[in-house]
């Protein structure tokens, strides 16, 4: 495929014809430099004067401050970590608040201020692609309630009806009188006003900045270095930490020779960590690690020093045919028709655990006193990290603090379990007063994952001698995230999550498949290698599964796999609109290249509706060339449509890497995968072309992070299929050979 | 003491001899703008020049280098973002998370000081860092536009940027 255009594909919508003229004055933390490299957050009492960006000016109500100079904060409770939710919330609060976008920054509030403010900023938690789709509307109605005090400050100064008022780029004017004032002028006004009890949001026809392709805006400090992020933080008298944990998930630290490495240069001290880990504080990073990889160290490796990814796969396996199994989706009676039917297929897909491998590892520092904790660290869900840190520090919530940092990417890893955060206070308190800083080892953060989680699925499918599915029926058995992170949410072995895109129709996720006889079905199998979301997680190998599946049925059928998806996607019209508009892009009507070859694959996940066309050529030596993917999102609303392309191209490079070779093993119970040496990550070389396409819809709100990681793994199999004629059924790809 | 010659000035640091480079940037002088991840030379992360070379610098041991080496980071590729690589960045809205960018930013601008005009071959010979959230085709589409003299329109993205401009 030649690369010849500079970009594959015309952008899918139409740039604006106007907008905002005047350069932003700052970008979120981009006073940073200015400060010596110190994050300019909201209230870091470390930092001193001006820490603050706001808080010598009263906030118009809780998501806008207006300073004197018509500058607008904007604030984001949700975390940034690369997705661009950072820039389309501020564009929804923008939209309502009239304001001038030239002039918008933004700023992370803090969860202990949340905290102590009732949930002001709502949930902090970032991931399931909810950071924009989840706030929305009262993100909007925030913007819209400040505007309305605003310019009910103007009217009021000027003694006439907020009715006659009105309100663009931060300007308020009063046409009768001829008046006009800024926000800037009013904010201090507004701010002593009693916010409206409602307030109507606009219709989406007459939005300005919402769906608009603009500029992210925290783009310019990652070009220049300027950037901090959890890594990167510097507090006066800050000493830094390295740890390792048992390597063995479950196990102890037994010993540790502390003297044999205590004179070494700039080691201040060793400290246990818990009942599994031992750290080196140190006053360099590298002084600290290099330490404690020359140091003797004892572990207790505990009951699971035996288990093996064999071992694992047959305990699994099992799930496969137990009779005990929870029921995710169901009509009819997929058995017996499957049973009754003249042909029948089966067959059995497996994926494997793979780390999230963020490329900042994990981080935090922390300062512990007895009477105050405060962490700053890179998290997905700032409250979750708060209450780390209040359980490891032995400290009310209200005792503690955590300060948000950008992320060097989340991917899920950042957000429900905050393993980093509790290890950075237990080894804070025994340094109490001095800030430390705990940086995990590439080796420390292959090793001690929140894995994806790993399962089988059987499938099997009745037809009839049309090649009408009379019967479905999907087994899976494996890892539940929520067993170990929330085991309160299981009710009779059934892990909802587990069932991401096979559940029957609803706002989230939906099966688009009718068939007369359907049984989607779960039999949960743990074990001691921890489970933890993931870019995409169950609905990435639920989307392999049935989508490669229904390949097989369509080969089976002898019918063109087009056409056999929709017969059974007739009574999903969406779910249908993004597959035959990959089709049509694509080609499929139209012979490939020659000697490339077409897959297709399609999934309803995290509110969205997407699909995407692969073309793959396998060489006679078995290399396999992904050349393009075609894809299209129905996400309802599309907030900034050059960031949702961002997004989909980024989650092809996610799901093809964890295709071609995202697979972490067990030996004698601990990952044997240590760097990117022996857990490659797709580079430039294989990124196929991406050619998008953004369809919203418009009535619902959908996420854009992960849904399209699903289908880039079934789309490029399906391809390889028809390619080579061999069905690979278990991932990653580089265990198998293409060769003919 | 040791000396080394970094963004074109004299500084001095104190480190073992087996003490990477990338953490006597980082930990030293203060210049956290390259990035540490792997340590064993795979992801690029930390990549800066030494005399125009394009160098991994998490095993490059500062004790190797002398003074009269003439590192640059990505702090010192211009004075204010403005290297024609950073400015097609910038316009592009390249970066995702951003942590991999310090590195893909400074093996952009050795490859194309050496071969102004790459191929794609070139490209993906050069630009073996790894991005995680997956800015592979949007940094192929930098590199290229940089090539053709700048012109951002050439990649089509038509991002409205907060000056008004649609690049």
């Amino acid at each position: 495929m030649s690369r010849d255009a500079i970009l594959p594909s015309a952008p899918s919508q139409p740039a604006p014809s106007s907008a905002p003229n005047k350069s932003r004055r700052r970008f979120l933390g981009g006073s940073a430099a200015a400060l010596g490299g110190l994050v300019v957050g909201f209230h870091i009492p470390l930092i001193g004067e001006a820490a603050a960006e706001t808080a010598d000016v009263p906030e118009v109500n809780a998501w806008v401050v207006v300073k004197p100079d018509d500058t607008v904060v904007i604030r984001i409770a949700r975390s940034e970590m690369g997705q661009g939710t950072l820039t389309g919330l501020a564009q929804l609060v923008a939209e309502e608040l009239e304001c001038n976008w030239a002039k918008v920054t933004t700023e992370y509030p803090t969860p202990g201020q949340s905290l102590a403010r009732n949930r002001v900023w709502g949930n902090f938690s970032t991931g399931g692609s909810r950071g924009i789709r989840d706030s929305q509307d009262y993100v909007r109605k925030g913007g819209a309630i400040a505007r309305t005090m605003l310019v009910q400050a103007a009217a009021d100064e000027w003694k006439v009806p907020a009715g006659e008022c009105t309100a663009a780029k931060s300007v308020i004017t009063h046409k009768a009188s001829g008046r006009s004032t800024t926000y800037g002028k009013v904010a201090l006004a507004a701010s002593r006003l009693t916010p409206p009890a409602t307030v109507t949001l606009k219709d989406p026809k007459d939005w300005k900045l919402v769906g608009k392709r603009l500029a992210r805006l925290d783009t310019v400090n990652k070009t220049t270095g300027a950037q901090i992020y959890g890594m990167d933080l510097k507090l006066p008298g800050m000493l830094n930490a390295a740890i390792k944990d048992c390597p063995v998930f479950g196990g102890k630290l037994k010993s540790f020779d502390a003297s044999s490495i205590e004179k070494r240069p700039g080691v201040k001290k060793v400290v246990q960590v818990g009942d599994s880990g031992v750290a080196v504080i140190a006053d360099t990073w590298w002084r600290a690690k290099s330490a404690l990889d020359a140091m003797t160290i004892e572990w207790d490796n505990g009951p699971n020093a035996q288990v093996s990814s064999a071992s694992i796969a047959e305990i699994i396996k099992a799930g496969l045919d137990a009779p005990e199994a929870a029921v995710g989706n169901q009509n009819g009676d997929a058995r017996a028709a499957i049973a009754a039917a003249p042909r029948k297929l089966e067959a059995v897909y497996s994926y494997p655990y793979q780390n999230h491998a963020t490329m900042e590892v994990m981080n935090a520092t922390a300062k512990w006193t007895p009477g105050r904790c405060e962490v700053w660290t890179p998290t997905q869900n700032g409250e979750a990290a708060l209450a780390a840190a209040a359980e490891a520090a032995d400290l009310p919530p209200s005792k503690c603090e955590v300060y948000k940092l950008h992320l060097g990417g989340g991917f899920g890893r950042r957000g429900a379990v905050h393993d980093w955060v509790r290890q950075a206070v237990l080894i804070a308190r025994q340094m109490p007063g001095t800030p430390v800083k705990l940086i995990w080892s590439r080796e420390e953060d292959m090793t001690h994952g929140r894995y994806h989680p790993i399962t089988q699925c059987k499938l099997s499918a009745g037809m009839d001698a049309d090649g009408n599915v009379t019967g479905f029926h999907m087994r899976l058995s494996g890892q539940s995230i929520l067993a170990s992170i929330s085991p309160q949410s299981i009710k009779d072995g059934k892990d909802p999550v587990v069932f991401q895109g096979l559940n029957p129709p609803g706002p989230e996720a939906s099966f688009g498949y009718s068939f007369p006889n359907l049984l989607i079905d779960y039999a949960m199998r743990n074990h001691h290698v921890p489970a933890g979301f993931w870019r995409g997680v169950n609905l990435n190998h639920n989307t392999i599964y049935f989508e490669c599946f229904i390949d097989e049925l369509a080969h089976e059928a002898k019918q063109d796999p087009l056409a056999f998806r929709r017969k059974f996607l007739a009574n999903s019209p969406k779910h249908l609109a993004v597959l035959n508009a990959v089709a049509e892009r694509a080609g499929w009507d139209k012979p490939a290249p020659k000697g490339v070859f077409r897959g297709l694959a399609q999934t309803m996940g995290f509110g969205s509706y997407v699909a995407a066309c692969a073309e793959v050529s396998v060489s006679k030596d078995g290399e396999l060339t992904v050349h393009r993917i075609v894809a299209a999102t129905d996400s309802g609303y599309a907030v900034n449509p050059q960031q949702i392309e961002a997004q989909v191209e980024g989650s092809f490079a996610y799901g093809l890497s964890a295709a071609l070779y995202g697979e972490c093993t067990i030996k004698d119970g601990r990952v044997e995968q240590q760097n990117f040496d022996t857990y490659p990550a797709m580079k430039m070389e294989k990124m196929p072309t991406v050619e998008t396409i953004v369809m919203p819809s418009g009535g619902f709100w959908g996420g854009v992070g992960e849904p399209t990681i699903a289908v880039a793994a079934p789309a490029v199999l399906n391809a390889i299929f028809a390619a080579t004629g061999k069905r690979i059924r278990e991932l990653p790809l580089k265990n198998h050979s293409l060769k003919a | 003491m040791a000396t080394l010659n970094v963004n074109g000035k004299s500084r001095e640091y104190e480190a073992e001899q087996d003490t990477p480079l990338l953490w006597v940037l980082r930990e030293q002088l203060g210049l956290t703008g390259t990035k540490y991840g792997c340590g064993v030379a795979q992801c690029g992360a930390c990549t800066v020049h030494i005399d125009g070379v394009a160098t991994r610098s998490c095993v490059m041991p500062a004790s190797a280098l002398t003074a009269k080496q003439k590192i640059v980071t990505i702090e010192g590729l211009s004075p204010n973002g403005s290297h024609p690589v950073q400015k097609a960045w910038a316009a592009m809205d390249v970066p995702q998370c951003g942590f991999c960018q310090s590195g893909m930013i400074m093996a952009a601008a050795a490859l194309l000081k050496d071969k102004p005009k790459p191929s794609d071959a070139d490209i993906n010979d050069a630009m073996t860092n790894i991005c995680r959230c997956g800015t592979y085709n949007r940094v192929r589409a930098a590199i290229k536009v940089v090539a053709h003299g700048g012109d951002t329109k050439l990649a089509h993205l038509a991002i409205t940027h907060t000056d008004g401009s649609v690049k």
